[in-house]
């Protein structure tokens, strides 16, 4: 098709009102209304600002309108007309579009921006939100009375869908539009909208759909996750369409003249340099990594903060209305900067931002990419965005991250296999929307692209859990919840049952959060009460304070008073050196890609050139004092200090990976009568220390270190510290409340959590060892291989090192280990079990009694 | 001298004394007295699971097993004369009905050859007698009395159960919490040993009222042996 042909395509009032505001319709959004047009499903990849909404809405828009296709116009006109189907009734018209956005503030903002042409071309289109916001008597009526487009969530996708009259509502349905796909297909969610997906298609065979993503590094996985996938047939995908690249971005990394820190994430050194970019551009967003440093960061910016200013503060933890507040002025264009974490990855458009600072690590070159997309929202300007590393490890990841840009390199995550937990919650929902067979349901499952390696087998679990727990020992057949009726099709075994899964749907687990209140700090020991309600905190976090401690929050220093039931009450303090919060948050790990990158750079001495001389330098020393690692190896160095004997090795594979490798390798040393005290991660390394010398054993032969690494530690060893683990037992909790074991949300009695829910680390001890392949453990095992775990890269590392492990024996410490070492301290110690630090609490207090 | 002696102790028993009696604090959360070998368990929660179940919330049906299981290992380390299960020893008074036959059959064979008592809890006031052992309120041997609630005021020589303490300690960063005997010298307050049975931080109020003030000790149960700590040491939720 020509592009004359294409632009045939757009009626005369859309071709008008396009030249109205100066605009021409761009190739892409004309070659997606002509694929529409021929009823294929698209995804079009386009940078930020590339006019992707509109585009995304144009044919719907087109089809609406009733100037392209009057017969079809006729009946869109009148659309309350019932039809019968034989079977049922279907309304003429109907629901036409269903928009899934991952953000309900994004679909709220499409929804108004959609409104404009649509009542400036006079087109007769009815748009709607369905949020949890909306109110229920509209909920009920856009049941009866669908809208033309309805814009959404991945959850309200699912409520809708498991209610009975869901074929009446979709079965009308022509096209679904996925925002932001990329975003939504990397998490739980995103395995939760494929099945919601391959449902729509069943229930209106007929629909197209229309994928809107940034630049991935595999769109062909996206494509397929968009239209029915078919065991007997290659991938079926959607068709791709690329918009034209923008202007290539401006990044660069700040040249600091500060030194550069050996640790840390605070970037403290570079705070005025920083400042400056503030003072010298139009608006400015911050980008940190997690919550906590977002707090350090604004606070510091407000400390020198000499011209006043308007800089804020935004972050998952701050209260909603905080955040709308501080989106809000910044719509306005009423600030000149706003510290935040990944909660403005996504969402509204923000044409005034002129420049994208990136505090820290970038951890991924797509996901730095989209970051610095978010500056200028057009094109064909090019985005600017200043990398500034916060330690010298940070340096080299920021040199590859400019290196990948450069290249167009992209390290998108591939395509999740679907999760069985979420998979139980979907097949609790069908059973609400109606009585199912098992087979059917399992051949529209399947057609999920995450989903379309799932066995019978698997499946038929699931339906066994969901039906009577999936437990070997039967004992809850009475109390099933969905039951076989004659025919053998499952049905929900009461009304109730449905009331609560819709009280519990969705996929996003929050960890405990207790509300944080700042009221008057308590002279008395009366209970606090009331409290202007700042935001939330992880529980986990609070359990680590004390009353009287000092954190930062919400871009104040408070002091921690007391917990009453779901909440922590705090009040302003003066204190000049708060506790660092630990509170996580927006910690993703190191991309495989820019490690791989990143090992590669300090193999390769002929490229430091393009590194800050002091960190040329550092790297210099190292090579002489100890050596490189290379870019297929791993450096392991012993050396002792201060009566202990460390052990440092240099995987670069991520906190979490090493965290676990930490985890395995103290349990050996313990075996091998080492005696190790305590480990430490950072990204880049990992330091384990104890009495034993590692290198003096390994001159006396019997023990060596590819024995130490031998990738067997993933057996037996992984078992056992998984039996106790804190992290297995927060990832089964999730699996466990996803699947809907156990309940977030009751109905009638609004209790507090802690009156009605049983611990699931009691629950994981019984199931464990009572039915280790129980369909929930399996679902937490899979996550564990690459959530908090992240067993499956660190078994990735073991295989890539085996036989090419390089031990250095020195005298003391050297160059690269210097930043880990500093972590020592800082961060929480992790060890062998709870039960040595029972013994060391024991032991001092007994020490107190007698000194 | 006597950190070394504490660590001598290391894998032994905690033998304490209370209201002058010599009992042992097991690391299982089971109470032995040596001169009346006798066992103490508290707060079984049995067929908890099920109880769940029928409210619609399927939870492994492996707690009464569980528990039992438990028990059993005690009970050979120990074979006591007799054993008191020191109330809510069932979830609800239905439990004992829900309970498979395997499990009714442990349930058995445990109490063959020795004397059981159950003593009334808030959980399961009313047991059906064919259960099998005795039934009492309370029981008073010697120095002690056994009884699920503990009484308000001063109690010299009472081992309760019904508060289910739990004890948090934060070491080096990380925060631990066990179940925990709780104990002036003069009463006691026993852990819960059930599977299912949850906690209370015994910095909780209720713990204050019993002992009137911060002066009683939390013994956690470790692995192999039971850890003394003073509740001032410990944090409060």
């Amino acid at each position: 098709m020509t592009v004359l042909e294409r632009t045939a395509l757009l009626p005369d009032r859309f071709a008008r009102w396009f030249a109205g505001r100066g605009w021409t319709p761009r190739a892409h959004q004309l070659e997606l209304l002509a694929e529409a047009h021929a009823g294929r499903s698209v995804l079009l990849i386009a940078p930020t600002g590339g006019g992707k909404t509109l585009a995304g809405f144009l044919p719907t828009l087109v089809e609406l309108s009733g100037l392209h296709d009057p017969p079809r116009a006729a009946g869109a006109k009148s659309p309350s007309r019932l039809i019968s189907t034989g079977h049922a009734v279907r309304r003429e018209g109907g629901l036409h579009t269903l928009y899934i956005s991952p953000l309900k503030a994004l679909a709220v903002d499409i929804a108004r921006n959609l409104e404009r042409p649509v009542a400036e071309m006079g087109l007769p289109i009815r748009i709607e939100t369905r949020t949890g916001d909306t109110p229920i008597s509209k909920r009920q009526r856009q049941r009866r009375d669908p809208p033309e487009i309805l814009l959404t969530t991945p959850e309200q996708l699912a409520l809708l869908l498991a209610s009975a009259d869901a074929p009446y509502l979709f079965g009308s349905l022509k096209r679904v539009i996925l925002d932001e796909l990329h975003a939504l297909v990397i998490s739980k969610r995103g395995d939760l909208l494929s099945l919601g997906l391959a449902r729509l298609f069943r229930l209106a065979p007929d629909m197209t759909s229309v994928g809107l993503s940034a630049t991935v590094a595999e769109p062909e996985e996206l494509a397929r996750f968009m239209v029915p996938q078919r065991g007997d047939v290659s991938a079926a995908r959607a068709d791709i369409i690329f918009a034209a690249a923008g202007a290539p971005p401006n990044v660069s990394m700040l040249d600091t003249r500060e030194r550069l820190p050996w640790a840390g994430h605070s970037a403290r050194h570079a705070l005025d340099e920083i400042y400056r970019l503030i003072e010298t551009h139009r608006t400015a967003l911050v980008f940190v990594n997690t919550r906590s440093q977002a707090e350090a960061v604004f606070q510091q910016l407000w400390r020198i903060n000499e011209r006043n200013l308007a800089i804020a503060l935004h972050h998952g933890s701050l209260d909603v209305a905080q955040r709308r507040k501080v989106e809000g002025a910044m719509a306005a264009g009423l600030l000149r900067a706003v510290v935040c974490t990944s909660s403005l990855d996504l969402g509204v458009d923000w044409g005034d931002v002129d420049l994208v600072i990136n505090v820290g690590a970038p951890k991924g070159a797509s996901r730095i990419l989209q970051r610095i997309g978010r500056a200028n929202h057009r094109m064909d300007e090019p985005s600017k965005g200043v990398l500034v590393p916060a330690n010298r490890f940070e340096v080299l990841e920021c040199r590859a991250a400019l290196d990948a840009i450069a290249e167009g390199a992209q390290d998108t995550p591939p395509l999740r296999i679907g999760a069985l937990d979420v998979l139980a919650q979907h097949v609790l929902g069908c059973a609400c929307g109606g009585p199912f067979f098992a087979d059917e349901l399992y051949a529209e499952v399947t057609t999920a692209a995450p989903y379309s390696g799932l066995t019978r087998e698997d499946f038929d679990a699931v339906v066994d859990f969901v039906a009577t727990g999936g437990y070997a020992l039967k004992a809850y057949d009475r109390f099933a919840r969905i039951r076989q009726d004659k025919d053998r099709r499952w049905r929900i075994a009461n009304q109730n049952v449905a009331q609560r899964y819709r009280l519990n749907v969705g996929t996003i687990v929050e960890a405990d959060m207790l509300k944080v209140r700042l009221v008057r700090s308590r002279a008395s020991k009366v209970m606090p009460r009331g409290g202007r309600l700042l935001g939330h905190v992880e529980e986990y976090f609070v359990e680590t304070m004390v009353p009287g401690d000092t954190f930062v929050f919400a871009g104040e220093i408070l002091k921690y008073e007391a917990i009453v039931e779901d909440a922590v009450y705090v009040s302003r303090s003066a204190a000049e050196d708060p506790k660092v919060p630990a509170y996580e948050g927006g910690k993703f790990p190191l991309s495989t890609y820019l490690a791989a990158r990143v090992r590669n750079l300090v193999a390769h001495p002929q490229e430091w050139r393009e590194l800050p001389q002091q960190v040329r330098e550092w790297l210099e020393i190292q090579a002489w004092r100890s050596q490189m690692p290379g870019s297929a190896e791993l450096l392991v160095e012993t050396f002792p200090r201060a009566n202990k004997h460390y052990l440092l090795c240099y995987p670069f594979e991520g906190r979490l990976a090493h965290q676990t490798l930490g985890m395995l390798l103290t349990r050996r040393l313990e075996r091998a009568r080492l005696r190790p005290l305590g480990f430490v991660a950072n990204e880049y390394a990992l330091a384990v220390w104890g009495l034993g010398d590692v290198a003096q054993r390994i001159d006396r032969g019997g023990f060596s270190l590819s024995e130490l690494f031998d990738e067997d530690m993933l057996g037996d060893d992984l078992e056992a510290w998984l039996a106790e683990s804190a992290l297995m037992k927060r990832t089964f909790r999730n699996c466990a409340i996803i699947a809907g074991l156990i309940e977030r949300r009751f109905p009638g009695q609004e209790k507090t959590r802690r009156q009605v829910t049983i611990s699931t680390d009691l629950v994981y001890d019984v199931l464990r060892s009572h039915q280790p392949d129980h369909i929930l453990l399996r679902a937490a095992r899979a996550d564990a291989a690459t959530g908090l775990l992240d067993v499956r890269r660190l078994a990735d590392m073991l295989s890539r090192i085996r036989g090419r492990i390089v031990h250095k024996a020195l005298d003391h410490v050297s160059p690269l280990a210097v930043p880990v070492m500093l972590e020592i301290g800082r961060e929480a110690v992790y060890g062998e079990a709870t039960e040595s630090l029972l013994a060391e609490a024991e032991a001092e207090l007994v020490k107190e009694a007698t000194q | 001298m006597r950190s070394a002696h504490l660590a001598a102790q290391r894998d032994e028993e905690h033998t304490f004394a209370l209201a002058g009696a010599e009992i042992v604090a097991d690391p299982s959360g089971a109470l032995y007295w040596p001169d009346e070998r006798m066992l103490v368990v508290a707060d079984l929660h049995l067929e908890k699971g099920s109880a769940f179940a029928k409210r619609g919330v399927l939870l492994p049906p492996y707690d009464t097993a569980s528990t039992l299981a438990r028990l059993a290992g005690v009970l050979l380390r120990y074979a006591p004369r007799s054993v008191v299960a020191l109330g809510d020893s069932f979830h609800d008074g239905d439990g004992p009905r829900r309970m498979s036959s395997v499990d009714e059959t442990t349930l058995r064979t445990l109490r063959g050859g020795r004397d059981w008592i159950w003593i009334a809890g808030n959980h399961d006031a009313e047991l059906p007698r064919d259960l099998g052992g005795s039934f009492a309120a309370s029981l008073a041997v010697g120095p002690l009395i056994f009884r699920h609630l503990p009484l308000a005021g001063v109690a010299d020589g009472e081992v309760a159960g019904h508060l289910h303490p739990v004890a948090r300690l934060s070491q080096r960063g990380r925060s631990v919490s066990r179940r925990c005997f709780t104990s002036d010298g003069r009463r006691l307050v026993m852990p819960a040993f059930g599977a299912y049975a949850g906690g209370l931080n015994i910095r909780d109020g209720a713990f204050f009222g019993l002992f009137g003030t911060l002066a009683y000790s939390a013994l956690m149960l470790g692995e192999q042996r039971v850890y003394a700590l003073s509740a001032a040491r410990c944090f409060p939720d």
